[in-house]
């Protein structure tokens, strides 16, 4: 066991414990995050509908209402201090009949109590002016204007990144296995060791109920419920330019269609409730009913462009409300659970509210605890974006380093120096690279790409070599052996 | 930031810029010099010209090029010393970003769906980036699209699952086997059976893997009939015609598929039919698709079957002094009838250059010419697409090869042309099938006498 004792230990690197995370680092104090898998964003926040919600949505007087308007208005700082990819491009709530009516303005009502600005009831008319690729039945839709889509890898990267530039430590491939309280201190125990801290905060998505049970005896449930995506090549991309929502039934928001910033179109999500933390597979019958319910809103959709499936699972509670708050019987002990949509784009705000509880915990000790830092640096360098870049900007970026100029993933049109510049910042895995700059995840979906990606790995850590290099994390690696080897001679010989 | 104005004194001007380095470029610039074009270059991502070739160790190229059997990086080879023989320029590792027409300020224009159309005439600038030059320009009197085809992934077939490591193209595998050095799992089920799939299936067995099956959603394979004997039935490696993958499992790696029989009119699963294979690899060789991201937003119109370029008899596409040939074209079952179109497609992008520079140097009277008679060459019956799809007797030359694919197998079909209502050929095909690019040769004889409005239809015919 290590002798430090860390103020905080936020157990997972999504985008709540790394937004938890930046905001801890504004204070005095030594952090840490501890992340089962081996990078950040590895769980809910890499496949979700990646939708920076309005707000009209959760009930008034939720913590969830609260924190998704508060998240909302933040993400315009936040994309010029991180430099990640976000669009506040709007968003409609299609209604396919005249009797649905009354659940469009039941939203509009809602949204206006949760503080949700620029509300309004669009006609048929208008809304087939700023959606040509609307349904034959919608009738109106409500227009929320504050609503965006973001780059939500890119959002939990920046958020990491900047965390452990103000000194937040990470420790990655870390599941714990076991949580005790001895007095103030709390001991985790992961694969990689046991740590020590003051205060602990369970961010840990799905598996926020195994932790919170290890610390609490008021037991919490999460009840993974699955969402199943179709994603399009960029050329159907602009087939919809908002948030194309179905008014919400009983089963979530229903099948949206949305561009992404990455220029392509995302439909989806389903919402069944499954058995498995890890039950991310995509079904037959699941993207069978993507393809049916988004053509209630949207006509034409060109699924024929369809360049892979996914499916995330959200972290689901029966009271279907964050669960954020020191645990009554586990002082320092802070969930930050129960975090699903709108939880990306509350994230912001979830961050701050759960520093301030581990405020409360530490200053409740030591008065002198947790002060904020003069130093504290809130900028972070994105990686570049050659599709922004002017030629000029480019051939600088060459003459600086040559390898900006040869191009690796085609499809999405990085060059080497990106990767190399990511693993230069921790990426290991090919998923890492693909979360930070999108290759492989392009039309050609690695065909092409993969083994360059792959060498660069490798050159870039030493440690890794063709065999021990990984999709994402230990037990997916690309190859089992060498082929066999020439015997003798050869070609050059 | 904007870029500076690019006088046109600053860059280096071609006769013929080639988009792509492997089969379809190298012969394309051979040809191209060969018919009298000084200044040729080839534009190569890759750091060696040759393209996918070069990890096509296997044997079967170039039988009716070089009337031998070769290896792909043999076969590349011989393209390669002709080229170096005729010295011929080549830019490696780089990539071509953009090719758009210039206008009459010398500047690349804005870009297709502009209401002016540039003038034929202006050369085209091809924007280009690599590590030494940065992002720099070429100017082209013609260009040739010669950047080959991708294979569909797994998205395209929607293939239920997790989505582990051990999921690769066909492809992928290949250059991690015969470039990498680098075996990608031990025991393997295939989707499709296309001819990098037969080809893999082999390879794989060659290098201590057990491949279990190849599993084909179609009734037919989609690949040769020679791969199948030489690189299944060889090695007792099944073929379950009418057979899909329905679900993958494993969180990291692969750990089993799931295949199940296919309705053969549907191609829907058929319920109870599922059968699970313990393996540790999927790989998917479940068709090609033509590279044509840089055509399409050259302004190029593609065609909706081919997904490659609409192109006339001189392989020249919708936009004037814009060629296309080899994969990116449509996809060839034989690299040595990419060779042969890409020689076309060469020789008619130097003819073009060629015929720019006559009508600078004599400028064209000012009544122009009555525009050539273009017919139209139309599919039906069987016959899935044609390669080109618009013929003008006065271009063609004796000549011309029109290439094809049908739609499904056939057993003793005549293939037929007709000119409106006269049928210039039919031909008895004891077989047909969809894998097997087909082809039949118009004399420009036979098309004399064509009348405005006709049309020339490929066709099968039972008698």
């Amino acid at each position: 066991m290590q002798d430090i004792i860390y103020d905080v230990i936020v157990i997972g690197a999504g985008v709540s414990g790394c937004a938890t995370a930046r905001e801890l680092a504004r204070h005095e104090g030594r952090f840490l995050v501890l992340e089962a898998a081996d990078d950040v964003c590895c769980g809910t926040s890499k496949a979700n509908s990646a939708i920076v919600h309005a707000g009209f949505d959760a009930r008034p007087g939720t913590l969830m209402a609260r924190l998704n308007v508060e998240g909302n208005a933040l993400f315009d700082d936040l994309e010029r201090d991180l430099e990640f990819a976000f669009m506040r491009i709007g968003s409609l709530v299609v209604c396919t009949s005249d009797d649905a009516r009354p659940g469009l303005e039941t939203l509009l009502e809602r949204g206006r109590q949760n503080g949700v600005e620029g509300l309004r009831i669009v006609e048929r008319e208008e809304l087939l002016r700023m959606e040509p690729n609307i349904s034959d039945e919608a009738v109106a839709a409500l227009w929320a204007p504050t609503a965006g889509i973001c780059d939500p890898f890119g959002l939990t990267i920046a958020l990491f990144e900047n965390a452990r530039a103000n000194g937040v430590e990470f420790a990655f491939n870390a599941p714990v296995t076991a949580l005790s309280r001895d007095g103030d201190t709390w001991t985790v125990t992961t694969d990689r060791g046991t740590f020590r801290a003051r205060c602990v905060v369970n961010a840990a998505g799905v598996d926020a109920d195994t932790i919170h049970n290890m610390a609490s005896a008021e037991t919490l449930t999460i009840q993974p419920r699955r969402g199943e995506y179709e994603l399009l090549d960029t050329t159907a991309g602009t087939h919809v330019a908002h948030t194309v929502f179905m008014l919400p039934g009983p089963m979530g928001k229903g099948v949206l269609v949305t561009p992404t910033v990455h220029g392509n179109l995302l439909v989806g999500p389903t919402a069944d409730d499954v058995d498995g933390k890890r039950a991310t597979q995509t079904t037959a019958a699941g993207l069978a009913t993507v393809r049916e319910r988004a053509a209630l809103t949207v006509r034409d959709i060109p699924f024929r462009e369809t360049i892979t499936s996914f499916s995330g699972l959200r972290a689901h509670r029966a009271e279907h409300d964050f669960f954020i708050g020191e645990a009554a019987d586990a002082p320092g002990f802070v969930d930050c659970a129960a975090i699903e949509s709108p939880g990306l784009t509350a994230s912001p705000a979830i961050g701050r509210m759960v520093a301030s509880i581990c405020g409360d915990v530490l200053t409740r000790n030591d008065p002198a605890a947790f002060a904020e830092r003069a130093d504290f640096d809130p900028h972070r360098k994105g990686y570049v974006n050659l599709h922004i870049v002017s030629e000029d900007e480019w051939s600088a970026l060459i003459q600086a380093d040559p390898a900006y100029g040869t191009l690796v993933c085609r499809c999405c049109v990085v060059s080497e120096g990106q990767i190399r510049e990511a693993c230069r910042r921790g990426a290991r895995s090919v998923d890492a690279i693909k979360r930070r700059l999108g290759v492989t995840m392009g039309r050609c979906q690695g065909g092409f790409c993969t083994p360059r990606v792959l060498q660069i790995l490798c050159e870039e850590h030493p440690d890794l070599d063709l065999l021990s290099v990984t999709k994402s994390g230990p037990g997916s690696e690309y190859c089992v052996a060498p082929v066999k080897a020439p015997r003798g001679g050869g070609l050059d010989a | 930031m904007p870029s500076p104005a690019i006088t046109s004194t600053a860059l280096a001007t071609y006769d013929v810029v080639i988009v792509g380095g492997g089969s379809a470029g190298l012969a394309a610039a051979i040809a191209a010099r060969d018919a009298g074009s000084d200044s040729v270059v080839m534009v190569e991502r890759d750091d060696r010209l040759g393209g996918i070739l070069n990890q096509c160790i296997h044997n079967g190229f170039g039988l009716h090029t070089f009337k031998e059997e070769l290896t792909g990086p043999e076969y590349a080879a011989r393209f390669i010393a002709q080229a170096d023989e005729r010295h011929i320029e080549r830019l490696l590792k780089t990539t071509v970003l953009d090719i758009r027409r210039t206008d009459a300020d010398s500047n690349p224009s804005t870009p297709a769906d502009s209401t002016t159309p540039a003038d034929p005439t202006h050369p085209i600038d091809v924007c280009c980036v690599n590590a030494e030059r940065g992002v720099f320009h070429l100017r082209a009197a013609s260009v040739v699209l010669a950047m080959g085809c991708r294979e569909r992934a797994r998205g395209a077939l929607d293939i239920p699952g997790t989505r582990p490591a051990g999921v690769y193209t066909a492809g992928c595998a290949q250059h991690l086997v015969n470039i990498e050095g680098q075996l990608p799992g031990r025991r393997v089920v295939i989707l499709g059976s296309g001819d990098i799939g037969l080809i893999m299936a082999r390879r794989l067995t060659l290098e201590g893997a057990t491949v279990a099956c190849v599993a084909e959603v179609m009734p037919y394979s989609g690949g040769l009939k020679r791969n199948i004997v030489q690189c299944l039935d060889d090695f007792d490696i099944p073929l379950l015609l009418s057979h899909t993958v329905v679900n993958v499992e494993g969180e990291r790696r692969v750990e089993a598929v799931t295949i199940a029989q296919v309705d053969e009119k549907s191609l829907r699963p058929i319920p109870g039919t599922e059968r699970r294979i313990e393996c540790d690899t999927l790989l998917l060789s479940v068709g090609l698709l033509p590279e044509n991201e840089l055509s399409s937003a050259a302004g190029v119109s593609i065609s909706p079957t081919t997904r490659g370029p609409l192109v006339n008899e001189s392989l020249q596409t919708s936009v004037p002094g814009v060629f296309a040939c080899g994969n990116v074209l449509h996809v060839h079952d034989l690299v040595d009838y990419v060779s042969e179109e890409a020689a076309h497609a060469g020789a008619s992008a130097a003819a073009h250059a060629q015929a720019l520079r006559d009508a600078n140097a004599n400028p064209p009277a000012a009544t122009p010419a009555t525009p050539d008679l273009e017919l139209p060459i139309e599919c039906a019956n069987g016959v899935r697409y044609t390669v080109p799809t618009t013929v003008a007797p006065t271009r063609m030359g004796r000549s011309l090869k029109v290439r094809f694919r049908v739609s499904g197998v056939f057993e003793n079909r005549h293939v037929s042309v007709y000119v409106g209502e006269r049928r210039i050929y039919h031909k008895l095909r004891p077989m047909l099938a969809p894998g097997e690019m087909q082809e039949v040769i118009l004399v420009s004889k036979q098309l004399e006498g064509a009348r405005p409005g006709e049309k020339i239809r490929v066709l099968l015919e039972e008698e």
